[in-house]
């Protein structure tokens, strides 16, 4: 059985000495009769710089009281254009806008990316060059989630785990500039390979941050999840059924944590997915204590999947051997006739693509990334678009918010974890 | 542009330039309806709605369906028992350029059956109008805003047809279609001038600005209410 059902803790954790919520404050507080007072709704604007949005999101919201009668999400102001700016670029100059979007995760953008346009283009990556995406793209998801997690833990008012998370975030981050030279925006993959091998040394250092990592953790675990203030915060709150997640478009772990075991990677795998040995962890309340256990999981399953990565990452070329695809190395282009030619040809030119649409999803640390990638065989795509998770998970705040208290809207946005550089794009 | 040092930059004046600007707009290869499960029956029981059947990528399948028929094609993708394509996963739309149809791109994915298919839906320039899917799925919502906003396609029964992306009253048109100039339809000192002279107003919807209009009447006891009233002086 490959899905696991997250343990809810219900109650206290004895060791924090602190009293929870006995059982699941049920939803619908408008179901509680309360005397008409005759007051005026509120209008109250938050955002679009404001800490707890996660990003230039602005809400405002109509308030009664301390109660969200209505929220309506305003995006855009981070809005650059990336999907016009590809029509500009050639296949590969793309590359850098990706990672640009999610800044939170930014080697899966990368890798779906050239995923969507080698699958068009009919190119198929060495095997190592695989192991190596799997590897960037799980090592990302925990990235991604540890921030999640820390500025969630935030929103409730607990700031220890903030200082834990971005210290094992801070190594991932040194992992990023080891490899690529960058910390946030790597931009480490080109269409058929990555722009170069692992460094010396890389997967070592990678290795030692999976035997440690588990017990910060724990750690996390222990002060967070028995905690009574973030049961309290959380439990039934935001909860949406299976079905509606579905009819909302819900993807990644909010959908899972509704209780749809939908997950890209075993449902439609790429990259040999099926052969990992790993659990999808799904919720059964939908709340958004749901969605925090299932994304600490989820990080507990990635480690899974890297351990298995490192121990069957192949040996070989990174890059096929395509010299139509590939650039040549240095030395091939300044000494043999041909790999200059090649190589003055990719780099003026760009590669050339088969006319035909491809949409690519990837499991993303969001949810469920597309790349869908129309090419008419030229140099340039005709329309890139990019089918963002959190785009599609920020609409349902508005229902996810209505009937419940003003703080508990900070709480809703924060579980259903965005971005609004992929929101805006 | 007649400036030799800014010939480099001809680009942003220009919508982006297609590499094949006469070639047809569907991209894939014809298949046979009888490849995947789902075309065979949709061709069965909506036959010349189903314009057109075509492979992309290698394997992805994508159907062309009559335009003023796509509600109704979608519903019965979404209900019908042994196919049911629960999840909408993406709405976009492709614009080709050279006063080619523009593409509504439907990308459909069922979790029951784990299946994929490709809706596409052909609008003319001149009548860029279709049904909006939000009564099917509510994630449609913002991914019809998104298109209308980048692409201009008006969606008949949509419940909050507004802007998304770029400012409520943007008034340069609609970014993503070929014809559009990277850096906008005005120039750079009216951009400014309009980003100056932007109404706050402009940033609430009418609803919102009905909150709270009138100020609450606040009646706080007088101060020397209660007191007894000083003796006559």
């Amino acid at each position: 059985m490959s899905q696991k059902t997250v343990e809810y803790v219900v109650g206290r954790n004895p060791e924090m000495g602190m009293d929870a919520r006995p059982t699941p404050s049920p939803m619908a507080p408008f179901d509680v009769p309360e005397p008409d007072l005759g007051s005026e709704h509120m209008l109250i604007n938050i955002g679009p710089q404001h800490p707890a949005t996660h990003g230039v999101l602005r809400l405002v919201c109509e308030l009664d009281g301390e109660t969200v009668v209505d929220v309506t999400p305003h995006i855009g102001y981070l809005h650059s254009s990336f999907e016009k700016l590809g029509e500009y670029r050639t296949w590969n100059q793309i590359v850098p806008l990706t990672d640009r979007m999610d800044y939170l995760a930014p080697l899966i953008y990368n890798c779906a990316y050239v995923m969507s346009v080698e699958k068009l283009a009919g190119i198929e990556v060495t095997e190592r060059c695989k192991v190596v995406r799997v590897i960037l793209m799980e090592l990302d998801r925990v990235f991604g989630h540890l921030l999640w997690l820390g500025t969630t833990a935030i929103d409730v008012g607990a700031f220890t785990p903030f200082l834990y998370t971005f210290h094992e975030r801070e190594r991932i981050y040194k992992m990023h500039e080891t490899y690529t030279g960058a910390r946030i925006t790597t931009s480490a993959t080109r269409v058929g390979g990555m722009m170069a091998d692992l460094p010396d040394g890389w997967i070592a250092e990678l290795t030692h941050f999976l035997d440690t990592v588990p017990a910060t953790l724990k750690e996390v675990h222990r002060l967070l999840t028995g905690n009574g203030i973030l049961i309290g915060r959380t439990q039934g709150i935001g909860a949406i059924s299976a079905e509606e997640a579905v009819n909302y478009g819900f993807t990644g772990p909010n959908l899972r944590a509704s209780g749809v075991a939908y997950d890209v990677r075993k449902d439609q795998p790429y990259y040999d997915y099926e052969t990992y040995d790993f659990e999808v962890p799904v919720g059964e309340h939908g709340d958004c204590y749901d969605r925090y256990l299932v994304r600490m999981e989820e990080m507990e399953q990635s480690l899974r999947i890297l351990r298995q990565a490192i121990r069957r990452l192949p040996g070989g070329p990174i890059n096929v051997a395509d010299p139509n695809v590939s650039l040549p190395s240095k030395t091939d282009a300044m000494s043999d006739m041909e790999s200059m030619i090649h190589h003055f040809k990719l780099i003026t030119e760009g590669l050339k693509v088969a006319p035909g649409d491809c949409y690519l999803p990837v499991e993303a640390s969001k949810g469920e990334l597309g790349m869908y990638v129309v090419s008419d065989g030229g140099t340039k795509p005709v329309r890139w678009r990019v089918r963002p998770p959190s785009f599609v998970n920020i609409a349902v705040l508005p229902k996810l918010a209505r009937g419940h208290l003003i703080s508990d809207l900070i709480m809703i946005n924060a579980s259903l974890d965005i971005v609004l550089g992929e929101i805006d794009r | 542009m007649s400036d030799p040092i800014k010939r480099g930059l001809e680009a942003v004046d220009e919508g982006p330039v297609p590499s094949d600007p006469s070639g047809p707009e569907a991209a894939g290869t014809p298949a046979d309806p009888g490849s995947h499960p789902t075309v065979a029956a949709l061709v069965a029981r909506f036959g010349g709605a189903v314009r057109h059947h075509e492979v992309s990528a290698g394997d992805e399948h994508v159907v062309h369906v009559d335009p003023t028929r796509n509600r109704e094609v979608l519903q019965w993708l979404r209900d019908e028992p042994g196919h049911r394509y629960d999840l909408l996963r993406d709405v976009t739309c492709v614009d080709y350029g050279g006063g080619r149809p523009l593409q509504m791109v439907y990308v459909l994915w069922s979790i029951p059956n784990r299946l994929s298919l490709r809706v596409k839906c052909l609008l003319e320039l001149d009548a860029l109008e279709i049904d909006s899917v939000v009564p099917l799925w509510n994630a449609a919502n913002w991914l019809e805003r998104e298109v209308y906003d980048l692409f201009g396609v008006t969606f008949r029964g949509h419940p909050d047809p507004r802007r998304i992306l770029m400012p409520l009253d943007y008034a340069e048109g609609h970014p993503l279609r070929k014809d559009f100039p990277l850096r906008g339809r005005f120039s750079r000192a009216e951009q400014t001038r309009r980003a100056l002279a932007q109404d706050l107003d402009k940033f609430y919807t009418v609803h919102d600005l009905e909150i709270g209009r009138e100020p609450q009447q606040v009646t706080l006891p007088h101060p020397d209410a209660g007191k007894a009233p000083a003796s006559g002086t």
